[in-house]
C-alpha cells in the first residue's frame, strides 16, 4: 500500500458479520416462539443475545484497535459520518411512524368512531361512543373480541415527572456538549466530568421512567390493554426507552474509552457519533412530552 | 482516465475455502452472493407461482388447499420482491457501483457481508412459516396475501410471527445495504469524477438507497404494531379499544408504494447504459433523467393511498391521492421519450440486453397505460381486487423490474465472468421468456375486467379461457428459467474470451471506470484511486 493518507481502509476478512446475523437469527426466532409460549423460545433468545454481546465485544474491538492503530484516514472518517447520519435518518423514521399513528387516531380514525364528519355514520358501530382524547370510555366496553379490557382510571399527567424528565434529559444534552468541548480543548477533567454527569442523568430518566410505569400499572389503570390511549402511550414512550437505554450504554462505553485517552482533537468519530444518538434521543423527547403528556 | 495503475498485488488473490464468502469484505464476492440468493429465490418464488397456476387451471378445488393456496400467494410475493429483485439489484449494485465510480470497494465493507448474511437468515425463517402449518396446533397459515393486512394477520398463527420477524430482518438488511450504497456513492468517487459525471445506473440506486432508508423503518413500525396486537393485548388495529385495522394499510402501502420505485429505479438505471451502448450515441437528456428519478422519489412518497381508494377515505384525501397518482406518469412518460430519443437515429444492434431494452420500454409503458386507469377514482372502484389490478402489477414488475436485471445480467456477465455468453441462446431465451409473459398476462385484463377476483382458489365458470391461456404460458414462462440458468452456467464455466469492453458502444456518454479494468477485474479493483482525464 501507499502511505495511509492515501488508501482507503479495507478491512481483511472478518467473522463479525456473520456471528450478528447468527445472533439477530437466534433472537428472533426465540422471541417468535416465545410469543406462542413454545417452551425452548426462552432459551433462543438468551443465546442470541448471548452471541451478540460477544460480537459486541469483538466487532467493536476490532474497531477501536483499528483506529488506534491509525489505519482509518479521512475518507474513512468521512464514511462513518455519513454512515451514522443515515442511520439516525432511518430511526427518525422510525419514530415518525408511531407519532404519525398517534395524530391519525386522535385527529381522523377516533372522530370519526365519534361520529364526527361525512365518514362518521360507522358511529352505528357503537352507539353513544363519544370521542375525546384521552380515550377513558372505550367504544366497545363489552371488551371486543379480545375478552376484557383494562379500565383507565385516570390518564398521565404532563406535570410531575414527565417535566422532571424534561429537564433531565435537555440538561443531559448540555453537559454532554460540555464534555465535547473540553475534549476538543484538552481538558481531561471537563470531558470526564460531563460524561460522567450526562450518564448519571440517562439513569435518572431511566430510573424515573421505570417508576412512572409501575404507577401507571398499579393506580392508574393505564396498561397496554386499556386500548388505544395505553397503546400509543406505551409504543412511544416504550420505544424512546429502549433508545434511552441503549444510548446510555454506549455512553458508558465512550466514557470508558475516554478514562483510557483513546480519544484526540482530530480523531473522536466514536464520540460524535453517541453524541449525535444521544441529542436524537433528546428530540424525540420533546416530540414525545407535547404530543403524548401535554396536548 | 487510462491511468488505473496496480502498484500492489499481495492483496490480489482471495481467500480459500468457506471464509472467502462467509467472512467475506469484497465488494464483487458479496455481489455474486447476492446474485445466486437471487437465482436460488427465483426458482422457489417461481414454483410457487406454478402451483399457484396448476390449482387455477381448471375451476374447483385441485391440488391445493384455500388457505395454502393463500399462504402461496403471500409467500411467492414476498420471495419475488424481497428475495428476488432486491437482492439482484443490491447484487449488481455491490459489483458495479464501486467500479464505475472508481472506489477501492463499497465504503462500510463488513457492513456489506452483515446485509447479505441476513438474506439467508430472513429465507429460513420465511420458509419456516410456510412450513409450520403442517405441524399440529400452530393455528391457520399466512393466508393474509403479502399486505398483511389486520384484522385476519392478527388471527393467524405462529406462521405470521415467523413473518413478521422475516420481514424485521429483511429491513435491517435492506437499510444497512442502502447506508452502505448512498456512502459509498457520496464519499468514494475518484478524485474528479463530479456527481453529475456518474452512470446512470449509480444515480438511480442513489436514490433507491434514499428511499429504502426512509420506507423501511415504516413497514418495521407497522409490522412491530401489528406483534404487539397479537400477543400483547394493544389496540392499534382494533377499532373496539378505539384503534383502526385502515392504519395498517396507510402504514404498509407508505412502505408499499415507494417499494414500486425500490424495484423499478435500479432497472431504470441499468436500461440508462444498455441503451446508448446499443444505440451508439450518448444517452439523451442524462440531467433531465436524473431530476426526473428525483421527482420520482418525491411523488412516490406522497401517493400511497392509491391502494386503497375502496376503504372509505374523505373526498379531498381521495382527490389528492388521485392527482398526485396520476401526475406520476409525468416523468415515467418523459423518462420514455428519453429513451426513445438516445435510439432516434443511432446505429442500433440488437443483442440480448437491448433486446430486453426495447421490450422494457414496450410493456413497461403498457403498465403505465393501466396504471393511468387504476389511478381514477371512479373506475378504480370497478377494477379493486380483480385480475386487472394483477396483470397491471405484473406487467410493471416483470418487465419494469426483472427484465431490467437481466438486460444487466446479459450486459455485464462478461466482465463478471470473463466470458462472453452465447448470444443465440440468449435471443432464443428472450423471445420465448417474452412470449410466455405475454400469454400468462395478458389474459388476465380480460378476466379482470370481466370481474374475477385475486386472491382466492376457485373461480366461475365463465372464465376458464382465460385462466388456462394463463396457465400454459406461465409454465412456458417458467420453463423458459431453465434456459437462462443453462446460459448462466455456461457463461461461468467458460466461452470466448471477454475483452476488457466487450461491447463497442459501452463507454459513449458514460464515463464509469468500469471496462477500464479487465475481464473479469480483478479481486482488488482500484487500490489507489484512478485519475480522470
Amino acid at each position: 500500500m501507499s502511505t495511509a493518507d492515501q488508501s482507503y481502509f479495507i478491512p481483511e476478512p472478518s467473522r463479525w458479520p456473520a456471528v450478528a446475523v447468527l445472533g439477530l437469527f437466534f433472537t428472533v426466532l426465540g422471541v417468535s416462539l416465545w410469543v406462542n409460549d413454545i417452551s425452548i423460545g426462552p432459551y433462543a433468545v438468551a443465546l442470541g443475545m448471548l452471541v451478540t454481546v460477544y460480537l459486541f465485544f469483538g466487532w467493536f474491538g476490532d474497531v477501536i484497535d483499528e483506529s488506534m492503530s491509525k489505519k482509518y484516514n479521512e475518507s474513512v472518517d468521512r464514511s462513518f459520518r455519513q454512515g451514522m447520519f443515515w442511520f439516525i435518518t432511518s430511526e427518525v423514521f422510525f419514530f415518525i411512524t408511531f407519532f404519525a399513528c398517534l395524530f391519525y387516531f386522535r385527529n381522523i380514525s377516533l372522530p370519526w368512531l365519534g361520529g364526527e364528519g361525512q365518514l362518521g355514520e360507522s358511529n352505528i358501530l357503537w352507539e353513544g361512543f363519544k370521542y375525546s382524547w384521552p380515550v377513558v370510555n372505550l367504544p366497545d366496553l363489552t371488551g371486543g373480541i379480545k375478552g376484557e379490557y383494562t379500565q383507565l382510571i385516570e390518564p398521565m399527567g404532563a406535570g410531575g415527572i414527565p417535566a422532571y424528565n424534561t429537564i433531565i434529559l435537555l440538561s443531559s444534552g448540555v453537559t454532554l456538549t460540555w464534555a465535547h468541548w473540553g475534549l476538543k480543548k484538552g481538558n481531561k477533567s471537563q470531558l470526564m466530568l460531563g460524561m460522567i454527569a450526562t450518564i448519571a442523568l440517562g439513569l435518572v430518566f431511566f430510573a424515573l421512567q421505570a417508576y412512572e410505569y409501575y404507577h401507571a400499572y398499579a393506580e392508574l389503570g393505564l396498561t397496554l390493554n386499556s386500548g388505544i390511549y395505553g397503546s400509543t402511550f406505551y409504543m412511544l414512550t416504550g420505544f424512546h426507552g429502549f433508545h434511552v437505554t441503549i444510548g446510555t450504554i454506549m455512553l458508558i462505553v465512550i466514557t470508558v474509552r475516554c478514562g483510557k485517552d483513546h480519544f484526540t482533537y482530530e480523531n473522536h468519530f466514536a464520540f460524535e457519533g453517541v453524541a449525535w444518538y444521544w441529542h436524537f434521543v433528546d428530540v424525540v423527547w420533546l416530540g414525545l412530552y407535547v404530543f403524548v403528556y401535554w396536548l | 482516465m487510462s491511468a488505473v495503475t496496480h502498484e500492489e498485488h499481495h492483496h490480489d488473490e482471495p481467500p480459500k475455502g468457506f471464509k472467502r464468502w462467509l467472512y467475506s469484505t469484497n465488494h464483487k464476492d458479496i455481489g455474486t452472493m447476492y446474485l445466486v440468493f437471487a437465482l436460488v429465490m427465483l426458482f422457489l418464488g417461481g414454483a410457487m407461482a406454478m402451483l399457484i397456476r396448476a390449482e387455477l387451471y381448471m375451476p374447483g378445488l385441485q391440488i391445493l388447499d384455500p388457505d395454502l393456496y393463500n399462504n402461496l400467494v403471500t409467500d411467492h410475493a414476498l420471495i419475488m420482491v424481497f428475495g428476488v429483485v432486491m437482492p439482484a439489484a443490491a447484487g449488481m449494485a455491490n459489483w458495479m457501483i464501486p467500479m464505475m465510480i472508481g472506489a477501492p470497494d463499497m465504503a462500510l465493507p463488513r457492513m456489506n457481508n452483515m446485509s447479505f448474511w441476513l438474506l439467508p437468515a430472513a429465507a429460513v425463517l420465511l420458509v419456516s412459516s410456510l412450513l409450520v402449518q403442517f405441524i399440529p396446533g400452530t393455528g391457520t397459515p399466512v393466508n393474509t396475501g403479502w399486505t398483511l393486512y389486520p384484522p385476519l394477520s392478527v388471527q393467524v398463527g405462529l406462521g405470521m410471527d415467523l413473518l413478521i420477524f422475516t420481514v424485521h430482518l429483511l429491513g435491517i438488511s435492506s437499510i444497512m445495504a442502502s447506508i452502505n450504497i448512498v456512502t459509498t456513492i457520496l464519499n468514494m468517487r475518484a478524485p474528479g469524477m463530479k456527481m453529475m459525471d456518474m452512470p446512470l445506473f449509480v444515480w438511480a440506486w442513489f436514490f433507491t438507497g434514499l428511499l429504502l432508508v426512509i420506507i423501511m423503518p415504516v413497514l418495521a413500525g407497522g409490522v412491530t404494531m401489528l406483534l404487539f396486537d397479537r400477543h400483547f393485548g394493544t389496540s392499534f388495529f382494533d377499532a373496539a379499544g378505539g384503534g383502526d385495522p385502515v392504519l395498517f394499510q396507510h402504514l404498509f402501502w407508505f412502505f408499499g408504494h415507494p417499494e414500486v420505485y425500490v424495484l423499478l429505479l435500479p432497472s431504470i438505471g441499468v436500461l440508462g447504459l444498455v441503451i446508448p451502448t446499443f444505440s451508439r450515441k450518448p444517452l439523451f437528456g442524462y440531467k433531465p433523467l436524473v431530476y426526473f428519478m428525483g421527482v420520482l422519489f418525491v411523488l412516490g412518497l406522497i401517493v400511497w393511498a392509491h391502494h386503497q381508494y375502496t376503504i372509505g377515505m374523505s373526498l379531498g384525501a381521495t382527490m389528492y391521492f388521485m392527482i398526485g397518482t396520476i401526475m406520476i406518469s409525468i416523468p415515467i412518460g418523459l423518462m420514455i421519450f428519453n429513451f426513445i430519443f438516445t435510439m432516434w437515429r443511432g446505429s442500433m444492434t440488437f443483442e440480448t440486453p437491448m433486446l430486453f431494452a426495447i421490450a422494457i420500454i414496450l410493456m413497461f409503458s403498457f403498465a403505465g397505460v393501466t396504471g393511468v386507469m387504476l389511478a381514477v377514482v371512479p373506475a378504480d372502484l370497478q377494477y379493486h381486487d380483480t385480475y386487472f389490478v394483477v396483470a397491471h402489477f405484473h406487467y410493471a414488475l416483470i418487465p419494469g423490474a426483472v427484465f431490467g436485471l437481466y438486460a444487466g445480467v446479459f450486459y455485464w456477465l462478461p466482465k463478471w465472468t470473463g466470458h462472453m455468453y452465447d448470444e443465440k441462446l440468449g435471443k432464443i431465451f428472450f423471445w420465448w421468456t417474452t412470449l410466455a409473459f405475454n400469454m400468462t398476462f395478458f389474459p388476465q385484463h380480460f378476466s379482470g375486467l370481466a370481474g374475477m377476483p385475486r386472491r382466492i382458489v376457485d373461480y366461475n365458470i365463465q372464465f376458464i379461457e382465460f385462466n388456462q391461456i394463463s396457465s400454459i404460458g406461465a409454465f412456458a414462462f417458467g420453463l423458459s428459467h431453465l434456459l437462462f440458468l443453462y446460459i448462466i452456467i455456461k457463461t461461468v464455466k467458460g466461452g470466448e474470451k471477454a475483452p476488457a469492453k466487450p461491447w463497442d458502444g459501452a463507454q459513449i456518454g458514460t464515463p464509469g471506470l468500469e471496462w477500464t479494468l479487465p475481464s473479469p477485474p480483478p479481486f482488488h479493483s482500484f487500490t489507489t484511486p484512478p485519475k480522470l482525464k
